[in-house]
């Protein structure tokens, strides 16, 4: 960390009046501390975890770990998730936050109402939606109103109802966190390009794709950073809705911690998740990257 | 020689606005029905749960699962836990990341833009990555199953998110305000403390109660760091698969209800903060 750096007196305050370490160094010092501790020894700690046993370096946990028959389908369980939600929900967000831009009716109650799930656990979320998709849950009693007979959405041989079930779920936990990065986003952004646009005769879509979304990419770019981190880290949707049915990844980590008692082999799970997940923001950085405007951030 | 009025315009947007209010409402209905559903589930009689088809009316209505639910054991102890971990997390992230976010706002210093990049970087680490390596740590110096614990790990959690809120805080109260408050003879600790802090002093609420709810919301580091001392999410996660359905409902809506309060209580700052946030 580059924040050990010689002192130096750029304030904007008051001039130093003696040499002594500037205020801003002591004042950002305890948190770099913490975090140094908290957050950067544990992972080092992982990458030794999942390496190393009595004897030194080894692959054995990372060979168990890609041995395992939970392990494929977790993988591409999480992956298929991440693929199918993202654009979803971005479109979801993005067509939510626009319709509050027109002040809608009771655009404020609209709002908070959209903000809620903002606040909610995903465990919240699984055991809600788990009220709706067990067996003798409320949509099977909807449908068989309608004499449908519903069916058994979260059983075990049914991996493609059990996907649609946790997708709706994370789709209704956590797109209001996109709606309200873009929402600030569109605060940020002043009507009168819209408006220029719309006077020259631009139809809605065009003025989307060329006026409002170019000006939101910042915000879009964090909310598709943030999202897709957090997508990696799906874990209580799933396991409140399906149990181990629907392995992802974390769920696998969590499984062999607590389960099996294996930290070694749930670190190298761990790690897994770390190395796609920077490897996706260092990604998303460079793609998203204007040109023109230098770094994005 | 007149020429008919050409309508059409207007009534398209007449249907376009009704179109707009009825997606509203879509979207509106999509986000509360669940909510009023488990909000049934969990205030039905165990018979009226047992029932196919279940009746989407609130006719059987009873707090005897969640009395079953609060009084099964352990629920408000992880309750008790839950509001310990929470407001632990909440002062310790507030001591330690505020003066962290006065300092991004108000000075430039050497590192500051690494800085900033580590505090983004931050968020990128998985729970997961961190809980199990911290659980061995905290074994050794035994604080292992403690409150304690689950306090330093959320703490480390949420630190980057308050202090990039609170440096957006302090950047939106007016340097000029501090300037003259020095000019009149305040020490910078003094300025500081009788002139920007309460200024700063609603957004950096709004901040502390979102750091509340990281922790309120967390589940898989607090049930990787505890056995006996869990807190509610963890408790229900740990009991999910041993439960019957009337218990994961309960539970489900205890775990509702704050979010909405939540909400409620921050509704004017949510843009605010996460749009300053950004950048």
């Amino acid at each position: 960390m580059a924040v050990e750096a010689p002192p130096t007196h750029a304030e904007t305050l008051a001039p130093p009046r003696r040499r002594k370490i500037p205020p801003a160094i002591l004042l950002i010092a305890p948190s770099v501390v913490f975090m140094a501790l908290l957050l950067g020894w544990p992972v080092i700690q992982g990458i030794l975890q999942a390496f190393r046993d009595e004897n030194g370096f080894t692959l054995d946990f990372v060979a168990r770990m890609v041995q395992d028959p939970y392990f494929w389908p977790a993988v591409r369980n999480t992956l298929l998730l991440i693929v199918v939600m993202i654009p979803l929900q971005f479109a979801l967000a993005i067509g939510m936050a626009l319709m509050l831009r027109t002040n809608p009716r009771l655009h404020k109650v609209h709002f908070f109402v959209w903000a809620i799930p903002l606040a909610l656990s995903d465990l919240a979320a699984g055991l809600v939606w788990l009220a709706i998709f067990n067996d003798r849950g409320y949509l099977n009693s909807i449908l068989s109103w309608f004499g449908i007979e519903g069916g058994s959405w979260l059983a075990y041989d049914n991996q493609a109802s059990m996907f649609m079930c946790v997708l709706i779920a994370e789709l209704w936990r956590a797109t209001s966190l996109v709606l309200i990065i873009v929402v600030a986003g569109l605060q940020g952004i002043p009507k009168d390009y819209d408006e220029a646009a719309q006077v020259f005769g631009a139809t809605f879509w065009q003025r989307l794709r060329h006026v409002t979304l170019p000006l939101l990419k910042p915000s879009l770019q964090v909310a598709l950073i943030l999202r897709t981190i957090l997508a990696f880290q799906t874990f209580a949707v799933a396991q409140a809705l399906t149990g181990q049915n629907f392995p992802l990844v974390v769920g696998e980590t969590y499984r062999w911690y607590t389960g099996l008692q294996n930290p070694n082999v749930a670190a190298a799970l761990a790690l897994v998740i770390l190395v796609v997940s920077m490897l996706t923001s260092i990604f998303y950085l460079r793609a998203l990257r204007d040109k023109n405007q230098g770094g994005l951030r | 020689m007149s020429t008919p009025v050409d309508t059409t315009p207007i009534a398209r947007q007449k249907r376009n606005r009704f179109l707009l209010q009825a997606a509203c409402i879509a979207v509106s209905l999509f986000m509360l029905v669940p909510i009023y559903l488990i909000s049934l589930a969990a205030l039905s009689t165990r018979d009226s749960l047992n029932q196919f088809p279940l009746s989407l009316l609130p006719t059987n209505l009873s707090v005897e699962t969640l009395n079953a639910f609060l009084g099964s054991t352990g629920i408000f102890g992880a309750l008790g836990n839950s509001l310990i971990v929470g407001l632990g997390t909440l002062l310790l992230a507030a001591v330690i990341g505020v003066p962290a976010g006065y300092a991004l706002a108000r000075y430039t210093f050497k590192g500051k833009d690494p800085y900033q990049l580590f505090l983004l970087f931050t968020r990128a680490l998985p729970i997961v990555v961190l809980s199990v390596p911290l659980a061995r740590l905290f074994l050794t110096v035994d604080i292992y199953d403690t409150t304690y614990a689950v306090i330093l790990l959320h703490t480390a959690l949420a630190l980057p998110t308050t202090i990039l809120i609170s440096a957006s805080v302090f950047l939106s109260v007016p340097i000029d305000v501090e300037e003259a408050a020095r000019l009149f003879g305040c020490t910078p600790l003094g300025a500081f403390a009788r002139v920007v802090l309460p200024m700063a002093l609603p957004g950096l609420a709004a901040a502390s109660i979102f750091t509340f709810v990281m922790s309120w919301n967390e589940v898989l580091g607090a049930s990787i760091l505890t056995l006996d001392h869990r807190t509610l999410p963890a408790q229900v996660l740990s009991s999910l698969s041993d439960s019957p359905l009337a218990y994961r409902f309960a539970g489900g809506f205890a775990l509702v209800i704050p979010s909405i309060i939540f909400i409620a209580l921050m509704r004017r700052y949510l843009t605010n903060m996460w749009g300053s946030t950004i950048r």
